[in-house]
């Protein structure tokens, strides 16, 4: 069931800073939660690198694992097995200082800005927090500390002693930024930091993150359920699938080539907000719901409801295999669903071609012989 | 065509500890036969609170204090109990925002569609048990006989979001208000439920009000379109239109801050500055001037009507977007994070009157 791909060689030991690099490695990570006497996969063998300076997304549907994968990723939950590696070293090796040092700079913005927040203390010592826990900064300083990051996420600084409750959602979620900020973290797992704000809110805050990262040099990994935000937002984008990483792709190349099926499936889902694209587009309706990650299906986890299952996807695991450029899949089919869909139109171009051509026919060129197929 | 559904002037208002809650403040509405009509807006700005009053199920303590409401020639405020009872159901029928508290969860689900049959008059007790698997099956739950049986907390998000529109088609209605029927369902499962929407809309000439704050998903299945803010209608008109050429600067501003899955990428999201307006307490004039990019003098004064800005097309704004020069130098201008200065004191205003509720 273990499976090696080329992505999952783990990362060299001289670790070089710099674009590119891998800043957070996850090789083969695993996370269970006991459910009575079953076992929730929530997490089920994922090896995964975020680069140093990027954003990665990464998308799924509601219960597939990305906020556990969070969890894990930001050590405020063990992994039950694998290997994490940020900056090249082994959490499982990080002990004292080293390990304090590395909790500093991996930080996470939580996905309910109104449950994250204690309701009775005030904003100034929420931001502050950290600080205090980590020993850094004491009184004026850290007042002085707290008001800049607040300005610095479009706060007002004189709001420092108000409470979590006089502040509206978009503003609690800036709250939360500016906490994670505080230590001047370089890694940042933003656990869908905008689905629970009003549409017109949600830009404010994705063009402060985008804003934050040039300023301070973040490193994001971008979880959400909205592929739309999601794109916007990344380089990269890795789709996950019951506790499985099926496709990690450039934004743009995943868009316009997806190579498995459920990333097909789930970017012709998507509407758009364009009442001319969407007469003309048919989603590929996907049947049945998501199965469940105490009986995961064998295998391919999506050949249940994959429209091109064949017999081999419920009987070998398909592995994590690069496809070029960095764009991996996880399917024994995978680009074979978007190439049909392509061919799909393609034919349904020549036919209309042909129709065009028989319709002409009588006034047409001379001596031109309508094509027959 | 002859509207099915109009509602006129519609006025309804909470009265809490902090003073009255206008959540919808004057709504004109017109719903034809067959059509399919999507009305958006975000959190707070009536969409809910319409429906209800159209079917007259506004919770305590809110009342309807001004308007009509006409469906097909008759006065639905001044129906007695008897006539509301058919009405609900057999004309107009509505799926709620949150299908686990609409769905009872000791009964088994075709026992609850069956009684939302015997309690209206269209089908006889024996022809409401029976329509029951052919219900289930025209929302494509399969095993339709055997799922019939089961419980709420045995079916899926999905399903029972499915097993909600069988409930409300049970009395082929013929209006059907859906009150964001896949907010909270994963986007394979809304377009499942979207699609069937479609089909119910072709197949059986239902017409269709879908609220919900996606735009994406208005553009997806519906041929008229209503912008909601602060319980008023700021925008409405053909979808192509409304999408293509956005007259309202909120409409126009909405349309340009949610990021679309076909975007080129490298653009910057033009941001919505401010907060939504506390219905306790609405600014003067237009009541969208404290968050628009593009007022004029009249704005901060006189609030707009309703004025026609091309064939069917309506924009309550003393701008038209067509009129401004170049809209998206503005934009390009704007500073990326914008101080909230005064956002807090907002807040508090707003804060007082939800926790009086
Ligand atoms: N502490 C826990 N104990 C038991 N099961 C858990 C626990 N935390 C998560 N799970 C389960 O693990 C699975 C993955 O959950 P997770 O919250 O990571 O999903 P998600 O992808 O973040 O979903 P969403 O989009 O709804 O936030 C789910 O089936 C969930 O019920
Ligand atoms: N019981 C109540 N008491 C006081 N105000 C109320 C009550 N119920 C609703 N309101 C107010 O009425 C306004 C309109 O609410 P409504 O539910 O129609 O909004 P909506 O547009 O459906 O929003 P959402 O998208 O969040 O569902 C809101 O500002 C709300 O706070
Ligand atoms: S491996 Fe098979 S079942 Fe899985 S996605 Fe690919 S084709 Fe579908
Ligand atoms: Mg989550
Ligand atoms: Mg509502």
């Amino acid at each position: 069931m273990q499976q090696q791909s080329e992505a999952a060689a783990a990362p060299s030991s001289a670790w070089a800073a710099g674009k590119g690099s891998a800043l957070m490695s996850l090789r083969d990570v695993y996370k269970q939660f006991p459910s009575g006497r079953q076992t929730v996969r929530a997490v089920d063998g994922v090896s995964l690198d975020v680069l140093q300076g990027e954003t990665l997304g990464l998308v799924g549907e509601s219960g597939c694992g990305k906020s556990t994968l969070g969890r894990v990723v930001t050590q405020l939950q063990p992994a039950t097995a694998g290997s994490i590696f940020f900056e090249g070293k082994d959490l499982a090796a990080l002990h004292g200082e080293d390990l304090r040092q590395m909790r500093r700079r991996v930080q996470m913005i939580f996905q309910d800005p109104y449950g994250s927040l204690n309701p009775r203390m005030t904003v100034g010592n929420i931001i502050g927090e950290p600080l205090r826990n980590f020993g850094l900064a004491h009184g004026k300083e850290r007042d002085r500390q707290v008001q800049e990051i607040m300005r610095v996420c479009g706060l007002n600084p004189n709001f420092n002693n108000r409470y979590p409750h006089e502040f509206s959602g978009g503003q609690r979620q800036r709250i939360g930024i500016a906490r994670s900020l505080i230590l001047r973290p370089n890694f940042i797992v933003a656990d869908e930091p905008i689905s629970a704000l009003d549409v017109s809110i949600q830009a404010q805050i994705i063009n402060l993150l985008e804003q934050l990262q040039d300023d301070f040099n973040l490193t994001y990994l971008f979880i959400a359920h909205d592929l739309s935000v999601v794109r916007h937002l990344s380089d990269r984008v890795a789709v996950m699938y019951l506790g499985v990483i099926v496709e990690v792709a450039n934004s743009l190349e995943l868009y316009d080539n997806p190579l498995h099926p459920y990333t097909t499936a789930l970017l012709q889902s998507i509407p758009v907000p364009d009442p001319v694209i969407e007469k003309d587009r048919t989603p590929i309706i996907l049947s049945g719901e998501i199965p469940s990650p105490i009986n995961p299906p064998s295998a391919c986890r999506f050949h249940t409801r994959c429209p091109i299952a064949q017999p081999i996807c419920s009987e070998v695991r398909p592995e994590l295999l690069d496809y070029g450029n960095g764009h991996l899949a996880a399917c024994h089919f995978a680009g074979k669903l978007q190439g049909s869909l392509a061919e799909k139109v393609a034919e349904e171009s020549v036919a209309e071609i042909r129709a065009a051509i028989v319709a002409d026919e009588p006034g047409g060129v001379d001596g031109a012989t309508p094509v027959t197929a | 065509m002859p509207a099915i559904l109009e509602v006129k002037g519609l006025k309804t208002q909470f009265l809490v500890r902090g003073g009255v809650v206008r959540a919808v403040d004057g709504i004109d509405l017109r719903v034809n036969r067959g059509e399919t009509v999507g009305i958006v807006g975000e959190s707070g700005s009536g969409k809910s609170m319409t429906a209800l009053s159209i079917l007259r199920l506004v919770p305590e303590p809110g009342k309807i204090v001004e308007g009509s409401i006409t469906f097909d020639g008759r006065d639905v405020l001044a129906m007695n109990r008897d006539e509301l009872r058919k009405f609900r159901g057999n004309d107009v029928s509505m799926i709620f925002q949150d299908p686990m508290s609409s769905l009872n969860p000791v009964l088994k689900v075709g026992y609850q569609i069956e009684e939302a049959m015997k309690s209206h008059d269209r089908f006889s007790a024996e022809e409401s048990k029976s329509r029951v698997p052919m219900l289930l099956r025209r929302v494509r739950i399969p095993d339709a006989d055997r799922r019939a049986k089961e419980f709420p907390h045995q079916f899926s998000g999905g399903m029972r979001q499915r097993a909600m529109i069988a409930m409300g088609l049970s009395n082929e209605p013929d209006v059907l208000i859906a009150d964001e029927p896949t907010t909270a369902l994963d986007v394979t499962v809304q377009a499942q439920i979207l699609q069937q929407l479609r089909d119910l809309n072709r197949e059986l000439g239902t017409a269709i009000v879908l609220i919900t704050h996606n735009m994406a998903v208005v553009a997806n299945i519906c041929t008229w379109v209503v912008v909601m803010y602060a319980g008023r209608v700021v925008e409405q008109g053909p979808t192509a239109e409304i999408f293509r050429s956005p007259q309202h600067p909120y409409t126009w501003s909405l349309l340009r801050s949610i990021p679309r899955i076909d975007e080129k990428l490298g653009g910057k999201l033009l941001t919505i500055s401010g907060l939504p307006p506390d219905l306790t307490n609405l600014p003067p004039g237009c009541k969208f001037h404290p968050r628009c990019r593009f007022t004029v003098d009249r704005c901060f004064t006189e609030e707009p009507d309703l004025f026609n800005v091309g064939p069917q097309h309506e924009s309550r704004c003393w701008v038209q977007m067509d009129n401004v020069p170049d809209p998206d130098s503005d934009l390009r201008e704007a500073p990326v994070v914008p101080l909230e200065e005064d956002a807090g004191a907002l807040v508090i205003a707003g804060e007082e009157s939800a926790a009086a509720v």
